[in-house]
């Protein structure tokens, strides 16, 4: 049953918007869902790892510890993003920018954004994932167009154009890999664990084909490099808790199926295989991300080249293969989706308050609007991997892996490009913080949802004491792990 | 054999033709009659292996394909203005052409290893479906017509399709009905983007979208 709770409440959420629409009693009903969902990966987490994966729906759906973390982690960034939501309209509908009808509709997809999520990770068919992820980019797509404007009908329409693509290469992936299936000696069809018990045998030219469809088309939705053009446009056009949401858990939910295809990989042509694919991927994302960030303009698509560079992280991680990097990049997806969308939000705040999503545009936060400056501020330093902050030890632990993993000059690069990435990061932002206020923006109140502080808070809170977060951890990097 | 590999050969040529051809409504009609090519395909091996579920599958690929998505091409083609009625193809259709026969040498190459796996008369013709992937993708990256970047976008599906059934396993039947809910839904997104573009930017050339970028 707890398998049906983050597919079916989120979805019941979206009815609930669909039949009452957004009005003072609907207000909650969407972080409610999210915290629904937040419960019951806890509660399917606690029984995953008493007793073992559990299926159900005719063996349909499926969670093993990696998808029970992967629902955490939509629970999580799903309920801060959604518990800002309502401070977030307030403002737009302040401004004349959005309606209550606007609202009602963002609210229904932002729910069946969740429950698409959800169904990705639980599913126990790599078709049905894969199905999954493209209703995912249906669902969004006009999330990201919602304002109407020219730019952001642009970043929609680039949005669906790439994902797609990249996503029809899965299927072409997924097709190969069930002829490979279905020609080996095990058992036939797209089971996930069946597949990954039974790589051995299966073909290793076909299998090459379909590793590399499958990469390189999750990979789109990953916004790993080469595929990543949409990802700037979308994450900085679209409202900010799609924003939240996007960069937060989608990316790593696109990961997340990648790290199944890996297994099968590792299984059918050996760890060096996937191991190339990924490292060349990371560090082509790594390497671009930090180009783009060097002059960035414009805060949002700041925030938005960082996500590649963290995704880039967590492929390397993934790469690497050890349990130590898995269970590094595993950390480094919760922590980074929720520093990720306390900053989606807080930029979409200061968007409001200054009318402007340029970095020249804001200067003096600190003064005039001290509270979301906070939140902002301390949100980057969580980015660049500041301790406590839980990214600071994730990312010890991907580059311990990598010196230990022979990959000594490999990590030296990525370690690099952190660096410079972080630098370029701490110029602009400073530049926004601080500085004499510009006088265009009037100062009024600007509370800051509670959500946001508890998000910071628990990015910390996970980088000194993680709780029985490693138990779930060991879990889900078990089946993950190279054997060197 | 004869009429599968008649109906690879419709597959390949109304693939090149919308390469060739520039007017936005011949290429519709092109590719519905591919659509109608991939439902042939489907029902020369429903025959073969004498399966209802195949048959099925075949009158569902001929209505979504042959039918429902030229349509709503159509559709979206009517509401755009007479100068947005021509592709306006990056690449010329020369040049097109060679390309086209570039990426049947580089398909073949390339699906060798499936053939190889389980030699048939259906795994023989996966290069076809495979070409007809690449060439979709490269309509998808030369044209400047949002339209025609959709129909390079459904000439893609359309190949992935027709690899899916030569590799006679079918995906499942959940599978393949979630696959063909969403391009019809993917489909139906790009063109309320279309009307949309054309709201906002008075046309859907590509071109006009250079509002974002680093």
């Amino acid at each position: 049953m707890t398998l049906l709770v983050p597919i079916g409440v989120p979805v019941f959420g979206a009815l609930v918007h669909l039949v009452f629409g957004w009005r003072r009693a609907t207000t909650w009903v969407s972080a409610g869902s999210a915290g629904v969902v937040l419960a019951a990966a806890v509660a399917l987490a606690v029984q995953v790892s008493r007793s073992g994966p559990v299926s159900t729906v005719a063996g349909l759906l499926r969670a093993d510890a990696l998808s029970a973390f992967m629902v955490l982690v939509i629970g999580a960034v799903g309920l801060i993003a959604t518990a800002a939501t309502p401070a977030y309209f307030r403002g737009e509908i302040e401004a004349g920018r959005a309606t209550v009808r606007t609202a009602a509709r963002h609210s229904l997809l932002v729910q069946l954004f969740l429950a698409t999520m959800a169904l990705a990770v639980l599913a126990a068919n790599l078709g049905v994932v894969w199905v999954a992820v493209e209703a995912t980019t249906i669902v969004t797509a006009f999330l990201v167009g919602q304002r109407r404007t020219r730019a952001s009908v642009e970043a929609a329409w680039k949005y669906v154009v790439i994902c797609s693509t990249g996503i029809a290469l899965a299927l072409l992936g997924t097709i190969v890999l069930n002829f490979a299936a279905a020609h080996a000696p095990g058992p036939a069809g797209l089971d996930l664990a069946t597949l990954a018990a039974h790589a051995p045998g299966l073909d290793p030219g076909v299998t090459r084909i379909a590793v590399v469809l499958l990469v390189l088309g999750f990979g789109t939705k990953a916004g790993l490099a080469p595929l990543h053009a949409w990802l700037p446009d979308a994450h900085s056009q679209a409202p900010a808790p799609v924003s939240a949401l996007m960069s937060g858990v989608l990316l790593s939910v696109a990961f997340y199926a990648i790290l199944r295809v890996k297994v099968i990989s590792d299984g059918a042509l050996g760890p060096g295989f996937a191991r190339t694919l990924l490292v060349v991927m990371a560090l082509a994302s790594l390497a671009l991300a930090a180009s783009l960030l060097i002059g960035q303009r414009d805060y949002k698509r700041m925030l938005a080249y960082s996500s590649i560079e963290h995704l880039g992280l967590v492929a390397f991680g993934a790469a690497i293969g050890s349990p130590l990097a898995l269970t590094a990049a595993l950390l480094h997806v919760l922590g980074h989706g929720l520093a990720k969308a306390v900053l989606f939000l807080s930029a979409g705040r200061i968007l409001q308050l200054t009318g402007t999503s340029r970095i020249e545009g804001v200067s003096g936060l600190v003064a005039r609007h001290p509270a979301v400056a906070t939140t902002f501020g301390f949100g980057v330093l969580a980015l660049i991997g500041l301790p406590p902050f839980s990214l600071f030890a994730s990312e010890l632990g991907i580059a311990r892996a990598g010196f230990t993993a022979g990959l000594g000059w490999f990590t030296a690069a990525a370690l690099l490009l952190v660096l410079v990435i972080a630098a370029a990061l701490i110029s602009r932002t400073s530049r926004m913080l601080l500085g004499a206020p510009s006088t265009s923006d009037t100062r009024v109140a600007s509370p800051v949802p509670v959500a946001l502080a508890g998000g910071l808070l628990a990015c910390a809170v996970l980088g000194i004491f993680a709780g029985p977060l490693p138990v779930l951890l060991d879990l889900a990097t078990q089946p993950l792990a190279v054997t060197r | 054999m004869e009429p599968l590999y008649l109906a690879c050969g419709a597959l390949l040529l109304t693939a090149v033709l919308v390469l060739w051809r520039r007017e936005l409504s011949v290429i519709i009609r092109v590719f519905a009659l591919q659509g109608a090519a991939l439902a042939v395909l489907v029902g020369v091996l429903a025959a073969q292996e004498n399966s209802a579920e195949l048959w099925a599958v075949a009158a569902g690929v001929l209505v979504l394909r042959a039918g429902v998505l030229p349509y709503l091409l159509r559709r979206a083609l009517a509401g755009a203005g007479e100068a947005q009625r021509e592709t306006r193809p990056l690449v010329n259709v020369s040049a097109s052409l060679l390309a086209a026969a570039v990426l049947t040498l580089l398909a073949y190459a390339v699906s060798q290893p499936l053939v190889e796996l389980a030699p048939s008369a259906a795994t023989q013709a996966i290069p076809v479906g495979v070409t007809v992937v690449l060439i979709g993708f490269f309509v998808l990256v030369t044209r400047r017509r949002a339209l025609s970047q959709l129909v390079g976008f459904l000439l893609m599906d359309n190949g992935i399709t027709a690899v899916g059934f030569l590799t006679t396993t079918g995906v499942g039947l959940v599978v393949e009905l979630g696959v063909s809910l969403d391009v019809l839904l993917a489909v139906l997104v790009l063109q309320v983007l279309t009307t949309r573009m054309r709201e906002t930017f008075g046309g859907t050339d590509l071109d006009e979208l250079r509002e974002l970028r680093d």
